[in-house]
């Protein structure tokens, strides 16, 4: 594997003379490729998250304020009632994203990856994570201007319908989608869809076709072929996308704070208005170190049953 | 075998419709903008006839024009260092083994995972605790760490695909080990730092969050214009900007794309 010929793989002595030309041109290597990354990632991600550590442990802090003895009272706040609310309501928004993803991403990952022509599947798949590419700001606004309460489907579902007061149907009244949890919903999944597909087709892609046809053949019937082959054989695809969809979700801040109102507050707006608006930094910090350990936990299973090749 | 094949037909049927009822539901919202734009009606949702009125709004608005040009300086700095110093760290961690060297890899990916309000948060409490005001250097300088995590996978990828024996028979035939990376090394990387740039580009133009957090009062990116634009409701000429964004992004997707497939094209040769 090692690509030096000049450098035998010795391990790195702590050698003060610099005589030995391999081992200080070893030195010189490695600070010069990993040096300006390392500083920079120390500075500006390790560090930074140590802070935040650090700060998360003083009780009232704000921006400017005094310093107070540390203690665990901002991580006892999280455990409120209400905050304890808005955990559950996180959780709830990102399992249930995943499981919307998951339901609709399947078929479309399992058609493109075993039914479509072959020629046209690399297309298809392009295609499809395409909107990927496009402002996620501008795709939630998109949404915004499709469910508000004067907005696209409430225009069309009400529109004056022939079809409908021939059969003596009341007309259907406007859907309040927006600034509550459907629209929250819908956005989030509309968001994350690509991704499910991306991963799935990655593992259905791999699926061996003659285990279908030997299910088949031997009598089992498409759902029996489905349970018992399909899903077994792309498990570690399915964990894999779905605990990446998840930690993504729980992440999310532009769809709950944009779709949603004042009922789906969720921990990153939280998070957000403690730093942006209410000034409490200390409470903010404990937050934030609580969604990293979360995310921690799903990162920690998704290394342990997710499908490592396709998760990258 | 005959009621098998009828299955997959129909399996492929009804799963083929469904799979173009999913790729409207992709398209809509972003064919809803686009179709928006040109709407005369400033509020409702109903199509009251054409008009490129929005379009020209929005050519004429500085402060979309300042927020787009903060937007462009900050993604070409942050990509322009994680494109030297992510390709660096790519080659570096594929050379050498030594101890500490998956906790390294781990770190340089944790952006990729780490929810971004948490890197944004971090990034806040540690600028003001070193007491550097924010501006627009500020959100270069945590873009690159998300940069880098996208520029350093992407050239790791394609490093792992590479063949180690030209770099070597470059340096037996008497190049110096610089020499080597740039002549021979380097040429062979360029699809992946491209590919990396290019995604990290579009990344760093999408920001929000992370901006919202590092910006100076006087450095407003195009996301956080056209955030607080539509926190106070549907702006037609925002639809005028998404389709002008779109096509943009579009553009810059079609290029990855093909610099993607012409390099795996030559590589099958």
């Amino acid at each position: 594997m090692s690509t030096q010929i000049s450098s035998p793989p010795t391990p790195p002595t702590p050698k003060s003379e610099p005589q030995a030309s391999p081992t200080a041109g070893r030195w010189l290597g490695y600070l010069g490729l990993l040096g300006p990354a390392g500083i920079w990632l120390g500075l500006l991600l390790v560090l930074p998250t140590l802070v935040l550590f650090e700060l998360s442990l003083v009780p009232g802090l704000e921006p400017g304020g005094l310093v107070n003895p540390s203690g665990l009272e901002n991580y006892l706040r999280v455990f409120e009632p209400v905050n304890l609310l808005v955990m559950k309501r996180s959780l709830f928004f990102a399992g249930g994203t995943t499981v919307i993803c998951l339901l609709l991403g399947f078929p479309v990952a399992y058609w493109i990856a075993l039914l479509a022509p072959t020629k046209w599947r690399n297309l298809l798949l392009v295609g499809f994570v395409l909107p990927l590419w496009t402002s996620s700001l501008l795709r939630t606004y998109a949404w915004i201007t499709i469910l508000r309460y004067s907005g696209v489907l409430n225009t069309l579902l009400t529109s004056p319908n022939p079809w409908l007061s021939n059969l003596g149907l009341p007309t259907i009244p406007r859907l309040e989608l927006l600034n509550d949890w459907p629209a929250v919903l819908i956005g989030m999944s509309y968001g994350y869809l690509p991704y499910m597909v991306l991963i799935l087709y990655a593992s259905l892609e791999k699926l061996d076709r003659r285990l279908l046809e030997a299910a088949s053949d031997l009598g089992a019937n498409p759902i029996q072929t489905f349970c018992q082959v399909t899903v077994p054989q792309t498990m570690p695809g399915i964990a894999a996308a779905s605990l990446l969809v998840f930690i993504t979700g729980l992440g999310d801040f532009v769809d709950p704070e944009l779709l949603g109102g004042d009922s789906t507050m969720t921990i990153s707006r939280l998070i957000y208005n403690q730093f942006l608006k209410t000034n409490q930094w200390g409470f903010g910090s404990a937050l934030s170190m609580v969604l990293i350990m979360l995310v921690s936990i799903a990162i920690a299973l998704l290394l342990k049953f997710g499908d490592r090749s396709a998760a990258s | 075998m005959a009621k098998s094949q009828l299955r997959v037909q129909r399996g492929f049927l009804w799963q083929g419709l469904f799979t173009l009822l999913m790729f409207f539901f992709m398209y809509l919202p972003i064919l809803v903008l686009a179709l928006y734009s040109f709407n005369q009606s400033r509020y409702s949702a109903s199509w009251e006839g054409f008009t490129l009125a929005w379009y020209q709004k929005l050519f004429s608005d500085a402060r979309i024009l300042s927020a787009l040009q903060n937007s462009l300086t900050v993604a070409f700095c942050a990509v322009g260092v994680s494109a030297v110093v992510g390709t660096l760290m790519a080659v570096g961690l594929a050379r050498y083994r030594f101890p500490g060297r998956s906790l390294y890899r781990g770190i340089s990916y944790l952006p990729l995972i780490i929810p971004d309000i948490a890197i944004a948060v971090a990034t806040l409490i540690f600028l003001a605790v070193i007491q550097i005001r924010l501006s627009l250097w500020t959100i270069v300088a945590s873009h690159v760490v998300f940069c880098l995590a996208y520029v350093g996978l992407i050239v790791s990828t394609r490093l792992a695909d590479l063949n180690p024996h030209l770099e070597e028979a470059a340096l037996d035939l008497g190049a110096t080990p610089f020499q080597a990376f740039i002549k021979v090394l380097l040429p062979q990387l360029m699809p992946g730092i491209i590919s990396g740039c290019l995604l990290a580009f579009v990344l760093s133009l999408d920001d929000f969050l992370i901006a919202s957090f590092t910006a100076g009062s006087d450095a407003t990116t195009l996301p956080l214009e056209i955030y607080s634009r539509i926190r106070t409701g549907v702006k037609p000429d925002i639809n005028a900007l998404s389709v002008v964004l779109m096509l943009v992004s579009g553009l810059v997707f079609l290029i990855a794309e093909s610099i993607r497939y012409q390099s795996t094209e030559k590589r099958l040769k």
